[in-house]
């Protein structure tokens, strides 16, 4: 029997009752699953087969330790090497219980703050496990090589970061994310090297093949000869990043998709958290239609910058310098006097949100809006002199002046929001598995350790904690019962993926419409920042259901993909990704709708305090929301995995 | 303000190619040079013509995958990656030639972009520690001195966008090669492995049909990160200490 519709939206599931963690204490879970887990012995690995879409942090360093294992690994990419996947973008850095300052730290705090953080939606176990594992991957990345910051007594230093009270982020200048990531593609040249890992760039993931249950390979197609090719395995591993492109405008690269998770999706993995979005209160506001993507300024710009919007709105065209300071709303240090520009990211965001729909926005107009607030500097450069400013600073004022061509030692910086990060992803378990067997997601794509909002330096955590350490102590659970039965090129589920890769493309390139990829990636991208952005609202999230639905349907019915199949086509390739975005905005709209509560990155405007804070509902919604695939023309069904808070106590953020 | 653009077409490996000429109105100077690019793709797509491709990612001057020659400079006329460069260091009116890094060693794919797997290839052949995960001991055992851990980073900043090859008359890529090796040589834990890297590199970085270093300096010039010419003293250093430890 089918379970009643719900708003006419979708459907309620059974509630997801294992997540395959064991009991016991939190801090002898990871030692005793690592231990319970099945072990491999050396000689059947060589008869193993993982295929690894993604090369950032997770799947690079996955890659390489499967390899140095002596699995046989075929790892995907889109770019045109391994070396450029989006982690690299990363700029603070890396969060890890060293506690090498003595100043407290501890595993235990580690995983307090991340929960906290991420507003009591993630799963304790998970957690825990992130931070216990932290300290070996700043061992790891230093015998490497990786070139993080040092004091001259020639050990590592460290930084405080997003709000924390221990210094605990390791950095390597404004770099950190490049430095580890060529640190994990070294190790996997190293592997490819010695034959243990065979690489294939510039090949893109677009359909999974599951037989019997369990997933059992992919399809991808070469992106310079337009090749479809079938790649089979024991296990594939899902480290193909966040979604936030979503909204055509992000933070992410020009490439990031969906695609990967959502093909897999369709096949049967829930996902998990769609709404869940990161949205960072320090990007270079956007200058016109034109704009191809958002450049974050490093959040430590908040430690000295101080932010502010005219008190008067027809102060808003005036050279900011020629307002006084009784002129001026420093509107963060007036509401939350005692964290000031230091509040979470989440509560920076929306304010500048607010400061600007009272329309005391400043800096250009873009349509017929002001979108942007200042972070300025005056008041450091005058207490600690431009040179110290600069030495602190100085890359990120060149990188800002080189953008906009204003010159932030003299007039202010504009900044605004922008899409960062998604905290959403496929629903794993305790071993990163999926919904469907063998089919593994880490970093980023998976939604696990970071709740409803991610903390400052915690994403390269994860990355790099699930590649080296967590997934390969897991998926060997899964291997030890292989090698599976070998399958036939010709079975039905693979010649099924195969037709189906083949007859979209074909689809694509035969509509020839009238309007580009990038004019319905752009639609798309202001429905869902205008409607699930950094504020969402009943009617607002029924409306976008509706434009994204019709505007889906003129897609498919109006766009114009020019070129051919069998060769480097990018058209195609965005053409294909924006298709499956314009499916996930949808989930997410839903996801945002049902979930009436404030949380995180989740702000439900019918859900706050008196003094406009957010307002969580434990009573109702203390669970994960894991989506089903509903089929093409049905309707997702909610599976709740219910959170249970063993040690850390359930409270109401407050920053005041 | 308006630009006549000269670009390099080039339909797949094997097609000659040749230079087309775009003209394009409506350029802000707050556009990157990419996103111009978009803009007269837009356009192309609107007319129904294929649109040029380029390669580039995260834009914002990091990953290293964006790249191409403008006017005869890697890069164009700052000293910055081409997704960084901005339309406010053109003028109006300006004819602007676009093409390919031209190199040997980097087959054109399709129109702007090229193959740069020659890069992976010189990393595998030693560009890196041997260290297993799992292996490695607490991250204080070993210090290391600033000034090592500095010159260590300077050199890691390469993006390995292939500037410096593009640049260079003989289309050498020792300084992506010389900056890999000061990296990994700076370091305590790279040590065992030094004498092997830069034989087994050196060999692989002219197998790929690169060219030899004349001490020009181009590529350092070109470089979006700034890379000085010194890690190729760096790295003939170790290749010569590497041949009288083998004899």
């Amino acid at each position: 029997m089918t379970a009643p519709l719900i708003e006419g939206l979708y459907r309620e599931g059974d509630a997801i009752a294992d997540t395959a963690a064991p009991d016991g204490p939190i801090a002898e879970k990871w030692t005793k699953h690592k231990f319970d887990n099945k072990l491999v012995n050396p000689a059947n690995r060589r008869k193993l087969d993982v295929i690894i879409v993604g090369t950032g942090l997770a799947g690079a360093s996955a890659g390489a330790t499967l390899g140095e294992a002596g699995y046989n690994v075929k790892s995907f990419c889109y770019q045109d090497s391994p070396r450029r996947a989006h982690s690299i973008a990363a700029q603070g850095g890396i969060n890890a219980a060293k506690n090498y300052k003595g100043d407290g730290d501890s595993i235990y705090r580690l995983f307090y703050d991340t929960v906290k953080g991420g507003d009591y939606r993630s799963r304790e176990d998970n957690t825990y496990r992130l931070a216990e594992v932290s300290a070996d991957i700043i061992d790891q990345c230093v015998a490497q090589g990786v070139p993080f910051a040092r004091e001259y007594g020639g050990l590592l230093d460290n930084r405080s970061f997003g709000g924390v009270q221990v210094s605990r982020t390791f950095y390597a200048r404004g770099q950190t994310g490049q430095q580890l990531l060529i640190g994990a593609y070294q190790a996997l040249e190293r592997q490819i090297a010695a034959g243990a890992v065979k690489m294939y760039s510039r090949h893109e993931m677009l359909e999974l093949i599951v037989v019997d249950g369990k997933a059992r390979g992919i399809i991808a197609r070469d992106m310079v000869s337009g090749e479809i090719q079938t790649h089979l395995a024991d296990a594939v591993v899902l480290a193909s990043g966040g979604y936030g492109n979503v909204y055509f405008l992000s933070t992410n690269a020009m490439g990031c998709n969906v695609t990967a998770s959502w093909r897999a999706h369709r096949k049967g993995a829930y996902f998990a958290n769609p709404c869940y979005t990161q949205i960072h209160p320090t990007c270079i506001p956007v200058s016109g239609d034109h704009q191809s993507k958002l450049t974050l300024m490093s959040e430590s710009l908040r430690n000295d910058g101080r932010i502010w919007v005219p008190k008067r709105r027809e102060d808003c065209e005036k050279d900011p310098r020629q307002i006084p300071d009784e002129d001026r709303d420093y509107y963060l240090e007036r509401l939350y006097p005692s964290f000031g520009n230091l509040v979470p990211r989440d509560i920076a965001s929306r304010q500048a949100k607010n400061m600007c729909d009272e329309g005391r926005g400043v800096g250009p107009k873009v349509g017929d809006f002001r979108r942007g607030v200042y972070l300025d500097f005056k008041d450091a450069i005058g207490r600690l002199g431009e040179d110290a400013v600069r030495a602190k600073y100085g890359n990120l004022f060149d990188m800002y002046k080189q953008i906009t061509g204003e010159d932030p030692y003299q007039v202010p910086m504009r900044i605004y929001p922008a899409v960062h990060y998604t905290m959403g992803g496929l629903w794993v378990d305790y071993d990163l598995q999926a919904t469907i067997p063998g089919l593994f997601v880490a970093g980023e794509a998976n939604f696990s350790d970071h709740g409803a909002n991610r903390l400052g330096a915690s994403a390269l955590m994860q990355g790099l904690a699930d590649g080296y350490f967590v997934l390969p102590n897991t998926i060997r659970n899964y291997l030890a019962d292989g090698p599976f039965e070998a399958i036939d090129a010709k079975h039905p589920a693979v010649i099924e993926a195969q037709d189906s890769v083949e007859n979209r493309i074909q689809t694509l390139l035969g509509i020839n419409g009238d309007r580009s990829v990038d004019s319905f990636h752009k639609e798309l991208g202001h429905i869902m920042w205008e409607y699930c952005g950094m504020e969402r609202t009943d009617e607002g999230l029924r409306k976008a259901i509706d434009l994204i639905r019709s505007l889906r349907d003129e897609f498919w019915r109006n766009v114009r993909v020019l070129g051919a199949a069998d060769t480097l086509n990018q058209s195609l390739e965005k053409a294909g990704r924006v298709a499956d975005f314009l499916e996930l905005g949808e989930l997410m709209c839903i996801d945002a709708l049902h979930r009436r509560e404030s949380c995180g990155g989740h702000f439900r405007a019918e859900s706050q305090t008196e003094d406009g804070e957010a307002l969580r509902h434990d009573d109702e919604f203390l669970y994960v929301g894991a989506w089903e695939w509903g089929g093409e023309d049905g309707n997702p069904v909610l599976h709740k995995e219910a959170l249970e808070y063993e040690f850390i106590e359930l409270k109401q953020r407050s920053y005041k | 303000m308006k630009l006549t653009l000269k670009i390099w077409r080039q339909s797949g490996p094997e097609d000659k190619g040749g230079v087309v000429t775009y003209p394009i109105e409506g350029v802000s100077e707050d556009m990157s040079f990419l996103e111009m690019l978009d803009v007269l793709n837009e356009g192309l797509i609107a007319e129904g013509e294929e649109p040029v491709a380029f390669d580039s990612d995260c834009r914002e001057g990091i990953c290293g995958m964006c790249g191409v020659m403008i006017n005869g400079e890697a890069h164009g006329p700052e000293r910055t990656t081409t997704c960084q460069l901005h339309m406010r260091s053109f003028r109006d009116g300006d004819e602007i030639v676009i093409e390919p890094w031209r190199a040997d060693a980097f087959p054109v794919i399709k129109d702007l972009c090229v193959d740069r797997s020659a890069f992976d290839r010189i990393i595998q052949a030693g560009g890196y520690i041997s260290a297993n995960t799992g292996s490695a001991p607490d991250a204080h055992a070993t210090p290391v001195p600033k000034e090592n851990a500095d010159r260590a980073f300077m050199a890691a900043e390469c993006i390995g966008c292939g500037a410096c090859v593009a640049a260079c008359p003989n289309a050498s890529g020792m300084l992506f090669m010389g900056s890999k090796i000061t990296h990994l040589g700076e370091f305590p834990q790279g040590q065992p492995e030094r004498d092997a890297r830069v034989v087994s590199m050196t060999a692989q970085h002219d197998h790929e049909g690169f060219g030899g270093c004349t001490n020009l300096g181009e590529c350092s010039r070109a470089c979006p990160k700034g890379i000085p010419l010194n890690v190729i003293s760096q790295m003939n250093g170790d290749l010569l200490r590497a041949q009288r430890h083998r004899s």
